[in-house]
C-alpha cells in the first residue's frame, strides 16, 4: 500500500499541481481584496467572500485527495452513466432550480448551492473522450461527426435553453478537441470566419461588405488565371457568406436586449446611459493600475464598488488594479503555462481517453480564460463566465478541480495501457 | 489548400492560445501602461472633491440679544440605485409620514431623471424637513432602503420682526454665480435683502475643502490621504446690529395694521434703532421649504409687504420740511429769529394762494410760526432766502439753499448699510430751468418748495436723519444698522468707521429752531404726542397725497439738550401728523427713554396700536399674517 503511495505521488506531475495551486491562492488573496479590502476584517472570516473560499478551497484539497486516491480506471468506466447523471442534474434545475441573480441554474443542496452546468463540462469530456477512444471511431467520418456534435450539444442546447448563454459558449472549446483528433480544417475556417464576418456585418454597412466580399472574389479569380471550378466555389461561397452577412441583423434583433447591449457597447456603438457601465467600470479600474498596480488592497475603483461583480466575473480588474501590467501579464502567464502544460501532458499519453479528456480540460479552461478576460479588458462581449480558480464561487472552483484532478490522475497512468 | 498548414494540430492549438495571450497582454499594455487617462478617470470616479459649508454668522441686537441663529433641518436624500437594488421601499408609509400622495412620490423620482447619472448619485427627495418631521421619519428609516437624511441649517428669527433690516436668504442665482469666479456653485444660499446680503462676505464665512473617497453608491467612506488635502471651513462672523429689538418689536406692533414707516436714529452716532416697514411680515416665512410659496405670495400682496419702505418710499415732507427752510434763512442772514409775517390764513404768491391748515395768532418769531407750522410764514422765509440774498440772484441763492439741502442729507444718499436706497428729491436750478426756461422761474414759481410740497421728496430715513441732525446742531454720521463684526472664534472685533457729515449751517442758528420744535409738542401742532417729563422736539407734517387721504407724518428727536432718539414716522392716508404720527413718535420715544409707557398714555398705547387703517388700501386684513413658516400648520 505505502509502496503504491509513493509511486503514485512520483507519477504526479507536480508542475501542474503547482500552477493550479498559484491560481487559487493569487485568486484568494484578490477575493479578499476586492470584497472586504480596507476593513479590519480577517482573511479567513466566513462572512465574506474570501472566508468561503477559503472553505471551499480546503474541500477542494480533499476533493483532488480523493480523485488521486481512486482508480483511474474509474472515470473510463463510468464516462456515460456520468454523463447521463450530469444531463438529468442539469434539466432538474428547470424543475427544481433556485434562482440566483435571476438565473435559475442554481441548485440547493442543504446549506449551499451549486450550479449544475458547472459540473455538466467534466461530464461531457469524460464522455467525448469515451467515445473517440472508442473503436474505429473516426471523426472524419460524418457518422461518427454526428455523435460527437451531439455529445456536446445536447447539454449545450438544455444550458442555453435555461438562458445560460456563458455556460453554453464554453462548450464550443470542445470543437477544438475535434479539430485536434482529426476534424477537418475547414469547420475551424469556417467557425473563425462566420465570427469575423458576423462583427463586421453588425459594424460596418452589409452592402458595403457583400461587396468588399464580392471584390476580393473577383481579385482572387483573376490571379488564379481564370480557374472554372474555382469561380463556381467563390461565387457559392459568396453567395453563402452574402446570405449569413443579412442574416446577422435578423438574429441579431432576435436575442435579449441585454446581450444586444453587450455586443453593442463592444462594438463601440452608443447604448444607452449605463449600459456600458459595467465594462467601462472595469477599463477604468485596469487602466488606472498603471505598470506596477496600487499596491495590494489599495486598489480604489474596485474597493469602492465601482466594478460590479468584482470578485467574481470581474475579478481580473481588481487584479488589474492592484497589480498592474506586471500582475496582469504575469497571470495570463501563469495560465498560458498551465495550458501548454496540460496540452503537453494530453499529447504524451498513450490512451486516446486520456488525451481526448486532457485536451477538453485544456480547451474548456482556455476558453473561460479567453471568454472572462476578454470581457474584462473590453476585447470580448460582457458574457458571465468565472476566471478559472480564481473568481470567488465555491461550485466553480470545484468544478475546475474535478476537471483538471481527473485528468492529472488519468496522466499519472500514462504507461498502463488503456483503451 | 490548407490542409499542410493545419497537419500538426497540437501546434495550431498552441499558436491559437498563445496568440490571444499575446494579444491580451497588448491590450493590458496599452491600457496600463501607454494610456494615462485612466488614472484620471479613477479618480475622478473615487476621489470628490467636498464642499464643506461654514457656520452662517449670526446677529445680535446693540443689547446683545440673539435676533438670528441657525437651526438645523434635515433633506431626505435617495439613491435610486440602491432602492432599487433592494426591489423598492415601503411608499404607503413615506406617503403617509411625508403627507404625499403616491403620484407625488412618482414625480419626485421622474424629475430626479432630468440629471446625469441620477441612479448612482444621492438626489434629494424631500426637502428641508424639520427636526420633528424628521426623527418621526428616522424611526421608520429601515423601510426606505436607500434613503438618508442629510443636515443642513437655515435661518431663524425667534423675535419675528425686523424683515426689511434682517432680510433673507436664498439660492444663488445665476449673476451671482457668475460674477463671483467659480466661487459660487448652483443651490448655494447667499443674502437676498438687508443685513444678509450687505454683509454676505463677512456672515458667509470661508468655504472648505474635502477630499473623500466615495464608493459607487455615492457613500462617502473616509477622507483621502487623512484629510492632508483638505480646508477647513470658516465659520462666518458675528454681526451687532445697532438695532434694538425691543425698541424695533414695539415700533411695528405701534404700526401694524397701517402703511408707512417708522425710522428711529441714536443722532451721537448715526446707529438705526429701530426701522419699520410696514406692514412688514415675519422673516421666518422666508425660510425653509416654505420659502417659494410665501415670497411669490408676498410678492403679490397689494400692500407691498417685500418693499423697503424707510429707504426706498419717498413722500412730500411737508411741514417737517419747514425746520430746514428755517435753518437755510437764518443762516443766510435774510431774516431774524424774531422776523415776523402776519398770517391771514392764506399767502398770495402772484396768483398762488397758500393756505393755512388752522386759524392762530400772526407768529412774531420763528418759534411760533414753527409750534404752528403757519404756512404763510415760510412761504415768506423762502421767498427771503431767495430773493434777499445780498448780490445773489434768485438763481444763486435757490442753488446755495439746494446745496444746503444736501448737506443734510435730503436730495442724496444717506450711504446707509442696506441693499437699496433711494435718494428723494431736492429740485436743481437745472432742473427748473428745463421746465421754465432759463431765468423764467422766480419764488412764486417754485412756493410750494418752502412747506414741503411739490418736487420736494425725503425718504423716511432722510426725514429722522435731518432731526438727528438739528439735534446734533449741524452735523450727522453716516445712518447705519450695524455696529460691528466679532469674529466668533478669535472674539476680535472689527468696527465700522462711519462718515461724520456736516450741514451748512452755523451751530447758533441751531437754538431758536430747536425751541421752535419743542414748542410744537408742548404747545403747537403736536400736542397730542406730549409726554411728561420728556422733552421731545419735532415738526409733524401733512403731505398731501394726489391718491387719497393725506400722509401722516412727525419727525422729532429728544431729549431736547442731549438728544438720544431721533425719529420719523410716515402712516399712509392717516390725515395730520398730529393723528397718528405724532402720537407714534411719542410714545416710541417714551418707551425708549424710560422703557415704560406713563399710566394716563396707555390708552393712547391702545388706541395707536388697535387702529387699523388697511380699509383705506382696499383690503381687510393683512396677507403675510397668515401666513405658516416652516413647520407650522
Amino acid at each position: 500500500m505505502a509502496r503504491k503511495q509513493e509511486s503514485l505521488t512520483g507519477k504526479i506531475d507536480w508542475l501542474t499541481v503547482i500552477l493550479y495551486a498559484m491560481l487559487a491562492v493569487f485568486g484568494w488573496f484578490i477575493i479578499y481584496s476586492a470584497s472586504a479590502g480596507g476593513t479590519e476584517k480577517s482573511i479567513f472570516d466566513s462572512t465574506i467572500p474570501s472566508g468561503k473560499q477559503f472553505q471551499w478551497m480546503i474541500a477542494c484539497v480533499v476533493v483532488a485527495f480523493i480523485i488521486l486516491l481512486l482508480s483511474s480506471r474509474l472515470y473510463v468506466t463510468l464516462s456515460y452513466p456520468i454523463f447521463i447523471f450530469v444531463l438529468l442534474l442539469v434539466i432538474s434545475v428547470m424543475f427544481i432550480g433556485v434562482s440566483i441573480n435571476h438565473q435559475k441554474n442554481w441548485i440547493r443542496l442543504g446549506s449551499f448551492t451549486m450550479q449544475p452546468s458547472e459540473f455538466a463540462k467534466f461530464g461531457v469530456s469524460l464522455a467525448l473522450a469515451k467515445f473517440m477512444s472508442g473503436l474505429n471511431v473516426d471523426i472524419r467520418k460524418w457518422k461518427d461527426k454526428w455523435k460527437a456534435f451531439s455529445v456536446i450539444a445536447i447539454p449545450m442546447g438544455i444550458v442555453l435553453i435555461q438562458g445560460d448563454a456563458g455556460s453554453a459558449i464554453v462548450f464550443l472549446a470542445l470543437s477544438l478537441v475535434l479539430f485536434r483528433e482529426g476534424l477537418e480544417s475547414y469547420f475551424l475556417i469556417i467557425g473563425a470566419s462566420v465570427v469575423v464576418l458576423g462583427i463586421f456585418a453588425l459594424i460596418i454597412s452589409k452592402y458595403i461588405l457583400a461587396g468588399v466580399l464580392l471584390a476580393l472574389a473577383i481579385i482572387i479569380i483573376y490571379f488564379s488565371r481564370r480557374n472554372k471550378k474555382l469561380i463556381w466555389y467563390l461565387l457559392g461561397i459568396w453567395i453563402l457568406a452574402s446570405g449569413y452577412i443579412f442574416s446577422v441583423d435578423y438574429a441579431f434583433k432576435k436575442m435579449k436586449p441585454h446581450q444586444q447591449d453587450r455586443i453593442n457597447v463592444l462594438l463601440g456603438k452608443q447604448v444607452q446611459e449605463g449600459k456600458d457601465w459595467n465594462i467601462k467600470q472595469s477599463i477604468i479600474a485596469i487602466g488606472s493600475g498603471g505598470f506596477i498596480g496600487k499596491g495590494y488592497l489599495q486598489g480604489t475603483q474596485t474597493k469602492l464598488k465601482f466594478v460590479p461583480e468584482q470578485s467574481t466575473d470581474f475579478i481580473f480588474s481588481s487584479l488589474g488594479e492592484e497589480f498592474g501590467f506586471l500582475g496582469s501579464a504575469f497571470i495570463i502567464l501563469l495560465f498560458v503555462a498551465l495550458f501548454f502544460r496540460l496540452l503537453y501532458l494530453a499529447e504524451r499519453q498513450r490512451s486516446k481517453f486520456s488525451r481526448v479528456y486532457g485536451y477538453c480540460v485544456a480547451c474548456i479552461l482556455f476558453f473561460h480564460f479567453l471568454v472572462n478576460v476578454g470581457m474584462v479588458i473590453g476585447v470580448a462581449p460582457v458574457i458571465g463566465i468565472p476566471l478559472p480558480f480564481i473568481s470567488y464561487g465555491g461550485s466553480a472552483l470545484l468544478s475546475f478541480t474535478v476537471l483538471l484532478f481527473i485528468f492529472i490522475r488519468l496522466d499519472t497512468q500514462r504507461y498502463d495501457m488503456m483503451r | 489548400m490548407s490542409k499542410d498548414l493545419f497537419k500538426n494540430r497540437y501546434q495550431v492549438i498552441r499558436i491559437i492560445i498563445a496568440s490571444f495571450a499575446l494579444i491580451f497582454i497588448l491590450r493590458l499594455f496599452y491600457l496600463q501602461v501607454i494610456s494615462t487617462k485612466y488614472v484620471a478617470l479613477a479618480n475622478n470616479n473615487a476621489i470628490k472633491e467636498l464642499d464643506v459649508y461654514p457656520t452662517r454668522g449670526m446677529i445680535y441686537d446693540r443689547k446683545g440679544e440673539l435676533i438670528v441663529f441657525n437651526e438645523a433641518i434635515y433633506d431626505l436624500m435617495v439613491t435610486p440605485f440602491e432602492t432599487k437594488k433592494a426591489k423598492g421601499f415601503d411608499t404607503l408609509k413615506m406617503c403617509e409620514l411625508l403627507s404625499i400622495s403616491k403620484e407625488e412620490v412618482l414625480d419626485r423620482f421622474e424629475k430626479m431623471k432630468k440629471q446625469k447619472g441620477y441612479i448612482r448619485i444621492p438626489n434629494v427627495f424631500a426637502k428641508q424637513l424639520s427636526l420633528k418631521d424628521y426623527s418621526r421619519l428616522q424611526e421608520y428609516m429601515y423601510l426606505f432602503p436607500g434613503f438618508y437624511g442629510q443636515v443642513r441649517t437655515i435661518r431663524k428669527y425667534p423675535h419675528r420682526v425686523a424683515a426689511t433690516i434682517l432680510g433673507d436668504i436664498g439660492e444663488v442665482d445665476d449673476k451671482q454665480i457668475e460674477t463671483s469666479k467659480g466661487y459660487y456653485k448652483p443651490g448655494d444660499y447667499v443674502g437676498k435683502s438687508g443685513i444678509e446680503k450687505v454683509y454676505e462676505k463677512e456672515l458667509g464665512g470661508k468655504r472648505g475643502k474635502k477630499f473623500s473617497f466615495f464608493d459607487v453608491n455615492g457613500r462617502d467612506v473616509g477622507s483621502f490621504g487623512s484629510g492632508e488635502f483638505d480646508t477647513l471651513a470658516i465659520s462666518g462672523d458675528n454681526v451687532i446690529a445697532t438695532l434694538d429689538i425691543k425698541l424695533q418689536e414695539y415700533a411695528e406692533k405701534l404700526m401694524q395694521n397701517k402703511k408707512g414707516s417708522l425710522v428711529a436714529i441714536e443722532p451721537e452716532t448715526g446707529e438705526i434703532l429701530a426701522l419699520v416697514s410696514s406692514p412688514g411680515y415675519d422673516p421666518n416665512l422666508l425660510c425653509g421649504s416654505v420659502r417659494g410659496k410665501n415670497f411669490n405670495a408676498l410678492l403679490t400682496d397689494s400692500l407691498l409687504p417685500l418693499y423697503s419702505r424707510p429707504t426706498l418710499a419717498t413722500y412730500p415732507p411737508g411741514s417737517s420740511f419747514k425746520p430746514i427752510v428755517a435753518l437755510i434763512a437764518l443762516h443766510e442772514g435774510v431774516q431774524g429769529v424774531n422776523y415776523g409775517y402776519p398770517c391771514n390764513q392764506a399767502y398770495n404768491a402772484g396768483g398762488v394762494i397758500v393756505h393755512c391748515s388752522h386759524a392762530h395768532p400772526s407768529p412774531t418769531n420763528i418759534q411760533y410760526a414753527l409750534a404752528q407750522s403757519c404756512n404763510p410764514y415760510f412761504c415768506q422765509t423762502f421767498r427771503n432766502s431767495l430773493e434777499k440774498n445780498p448780490g445773489m440772484s434768485t438763481t444763486q441763492s435757490y442753488d446755495k439753499w439746494v446745496k444746503i439741502c444736501n448737506s443734510f442729507g435730503l436730495g442724496v444718499k444717506t450711504g446707509i448699510d442696506l441693499p437699496s436706497e433711494v435718494r428723494g428729491n431736492i429740485p436743481t436750478v437745472n432742473y427748473f430751468n428745463k421746465i421754465y426756461g432759463e431765468g423764467r422761474w422766480k419764488f412764486a414759481t417754485i412756493i410750494s418748495l418752502g412747506i414741503g410740497q411739490g418736487e420736494v421728496l425725503t425718504t423716511p430715513l432722510q426725514m429722522a436723519n435731518i432731526f438727528a441732525c438739528i439735534s446734533n446742531k449741524g452735523y450727522w454720521h453716516t445712518p447705519h444698522i450695524v455696529k460691528k463684526i466679532t469674529d466668533p472664534v478669535t472674539n476680535k472685533d472689527v468696527t465700522h468707521q462711519y462718515e461724520k457729515h456736516i450741514a451748512l449751517i452755523d451751530k447758533q442758528h441751531f437754538d431758536p429752531v430747536i425751541e421752535g420744535l419743542f414748542q410744537v409738542v408742548e404747545m403747537g401742532t403736536a400736542r397730542a404726542a406730549r409726554v411728561e417729563g420728556i422733552t421731545l422736539c419735532g415738526k409733524t407734517g401733512t403731505a398731501q397725497n394726489p391718491h387719497g387721504d393725506n400722509h401722516s407724518m412727525f419727525a422729532g428727536f429728544a431729549p431736547k439738550d442731549d438728544a438720544k432718539i431721533a425719529i420719523s414716522v410716515v402712516v399712509e392716508n392717516g390725515g395730520y401728523g398730529a393723528t397718528y404720527a405724532a402720537p407714534i413718535a411719542s410714545l416710541i420715544v417714551e418707551k425708549y427713554l424710560n422703557d415704560t409707557i406713563a399710566t394716563k398714555r396707555l390708552d393712547l398705547e391702545k388706541r395707536m396700536v388697535e387702529t387699523n387703517l388697511l380699509h383705506k388700501y382696499g383690503v381687510k386684513t393683512n396677507k403675510s399674517a397668515g401666513m405658516n413658516a416652516e413647520g407650522e400648520e
